[in-house]
């Protein structure tokens, strides 16, 4: 039992988690059986026994009912059942547009009904349950009120709302400015960006994954990783000093992790060209400074020249490259995490003069 | 005489009488005629289009999100008001009113309910964008509806937000002292934001901790008193009106756009 809950320690912690999750999902979403009915209720079972099990043990016990936290367990199945049933319904299509048929929406989009009943009933009845469920939830778990708020006593860890803290475990990898200004306003911006980009005429108005690959693992690995998946170990799995806790573990505040991080400029110079660190910063930073340039300066062109040349031809040089750089940002920031997690990088561009950290 | 045919006459009784003719001037939507004026006459209802594809009725299509989210918006904003009865947004008072409010009000869920529900219509609104995704349903002629729904969505995480303050609690204070540092980091905008030391007149700092954004926000260098009037103020009319505002705008336009989503 030890052994078992050592293992999935392990397997929680950021690096391993992150990965396993990635390859995961986007993996299963190639899996067809797991999105049958079938399939779904081995995943529900999996993810519900996994909960059982872990509800067994104390530390996870603590943490998974601290007040607020209670949400965040509804929005994990509802999300999973959500997920589960898009990608169901998007195979029973897929299946019907392999076959040459339209898809199940089809025989119903073609006929109208009255909205008077058909529609207001529905809506009465989903109104009705949800104020059952809201009620009945009011009662039996009381709001959460902590200590008065005492500015001179910091919690610890001090943790912001739930739905932020997938920003939060960014701020391990990145400085607040981009944390917590750019990455939000990249993330809106490149959501209202969605329907100017996607030029896919095919699956508007009905589920379906075949027709829409590629939008739909980029908008899953968004929405479910960098979202969802940090927020739930933001919440569970960070304890004192933001370090990492298994889901086992006890949240000891005097857990100590060894840090020693270093900047592209130290490796440049420092380890590679074995000379002190040049004083002005321009040329200190100048490889990582290059290294960014390149990243979302040239391999835009390049990629439209090769890997993506069939998306560069499809969609146009303006929605080509406003894409591809969303799509890179959005790809920098597990990029970034890796390096930590291997390298222990800390800054690619590390200019304090400016406050400039990237 | 059965049970069905009381009622049935009980029924007949009650909608002959002027006081329900003159309420539902329809009467009992029994005919298709009826059906289009009951839709047409009501001012809630006539949200709504007379007539709805079938598939746009289903719940395995919609899932209701975007219905539920404005649910419990609606059901929000009820107990907020009934919240404002008791809460008072100074930092002598706020807490202990949270305090009564838990202890002295008879039956009270409100808070409860209000919470919960701020929790669940943050999790709702995410589950509509992803339905809305999955379905395809912001592209052509739908990309303008994607937007507006793209900004409800940050106006509900800044609505939890705000209200995330109020309790006064450690919870609250330190939360918000959390998310608003960020502002402290705002690129010029924000004192220890990049470049924002280089906005200098003759070697004075412009943008300190006394004016920056974080500043901005909070009313002060601290989460205090005036971040705690104007977080009530944003949480309690400015917010919500812009969100109801753009609410008219996204439903007006699921209609104009050719209604719910289905296939072409």
């Amino acid at each position: 039992m030890t052994a078992l809950k050592d293992l999935i320690n392990w397997l929680a912690s950021p690096a391993i988690a992150v990965t396993l999750s990635m390859i995961g999902l986007v993996g299963a979403m190639f899996v067809k059986p797991l999105w049958t009915k079938k399939g779904g209720l081995v995943l529900f079972a999996t993810l519900a026994g996994g909960f059982a099990f872990s509800f067994t043990d104390p530390n996870f016990r603590i943490v998974a009912t601290m007040p607020d936290n209670v949400p965040i367990l509804g929005m994990l199945f509802l999300v999973g059942f959500f997920f589960w049933y898009a990608m169901y319904q998007a195979h029973l299509n897929d299946a019907r547009l392999a076959a040459g048929q339209p898809p199940l929406e089809k025989e119903d989009s073609d006929k109208k009904v009255f909205s008077w009943p058909d529609l207001v009933y529905v809506e009465l009845v989903s109104l009705i349950i949800c104020s059952i469920v809201l009620v009945v939830w009011s009662i039996v778990l009381k709001a959460p009120l902590e200590e008065p708020a005492n500015p001179g006593a910091a919690p610890n860890p001090a943790k912001a709302p739930w739905y932020f803290l997938g920003l939060q475990e960014l701020l391990v990898y990145f400085d607040p400015w981009m944390a917590g200004v750019v990455l939000p306003t990249l993330i809106i911006v490149g959501l209202m960006a969605i329907p100017y980009i996607d030029t896919n005429p095919r699956g508007n108005g009905y589920f379906s994954f075949r027709e829409r690959k590629w939008e739909i693992v980029m908008f899953c690995f968004g929405f479910i990783i960098l979202w969802v998946v940090l927020i739930i170990l933001g919440t569970f799995l960070r304890g004192p000093n933001w370090n990492f806790f298994g889901p086992y573990e006890y949240w000891d505040p005097n857990k100590l992790v060894p840090l020693n991080n270093v900047s592209v400029s130290e490796i440049f110079w420092v380890k590679w060209l074995k000379t002190a660190l040049p004083t002005f910063w321009l040329k200190r930073e100048l490889p990582g400074i290059l290294l960014i340039l390149f990243y979302l300066g040239a391999l835009p062109g390049l990629l439209s020249k090769t890997l993506f040349r069939r998306f560069y031809e499809k969609m146009g040089t303006v929605r080509f490259f406003v894409g591809v750089n969303l799509f890179l940002i959005m790809l920098a920031v597990p990029i970034k995490m890796y390096l930590r997690w291997i390298f222990n990088l800390k800054y690619i561009v590390n200019i304090q003069e400016f406050s400039f950290n990237i | 005489m059965s049970l069905e045919r009381h009622w049935k006459k009980i029924q007949q009784q009650v909608v002959e009488t002027q006081v329900w003719k003159s309420i539902f001037r329809v009467g009992i939507p029994n005919t298709n005629r009826k059906r289009v004026l009951a839709m047409l006459g009501n001012v809630v209802l006539h949200l709504h289009p007379v007539k709805t594809r079938k598939s746009g009725v289903k719940m395995r299509y919609t899932w209701c999100a975007g219905g539920m989210t404005f649910f419990l918006f609606l059901t929000l904003t009820f107990t907020g008001l009934l919240l404002m009865f008791y809460y008072r947004p100074t930092i002598e008072y706020a807490y202990g009113d949270m305090l009564d409010l838990r202890e002295q009000v008879p039956f009270g869920i409100m808070r409860e309910m209000h919470r919960w529900g701020a929790h669940a219509m943050v999790i709702s609104v995410w589950i509509h964008m992803f339905r809305v995704f999955m379905t395809g349903s912001y592209k052509p002629p739908r990309e303008f509806n994607w937007n507006v729904g793209v900004v409800l969505l940050v106006l509900t995480l800044l609505l939890s937000f705000t209200g995330y303050l109020l309790p006064w609690d450690q919870l609250a204070i330190w939360a918000i002292t959390v998310g608003s540092n960020m502002a402290r980091a705002t690129p010029l905008a924000g004192n220890e934001g990049p470049f924002s030391a280089q906005i200098a007149v003759n070697g004075v700092n412009l943008v300190t901790a006394g004016s920056d954004a974080r500043f901005g926000l909070l009313g002060g260098r601290i989460v205090g008193a005036n971040a705690l009037l104007r977080f009530y103020v944003l949480h309690c009319v400015f917010i919500p009106l812009i969100a109801a505002f753009l609410m008219a705008v996204h439903f007006w336009r699921v209609r104009k756009d050719g209604g719910i989503s289905g296939p072409l």
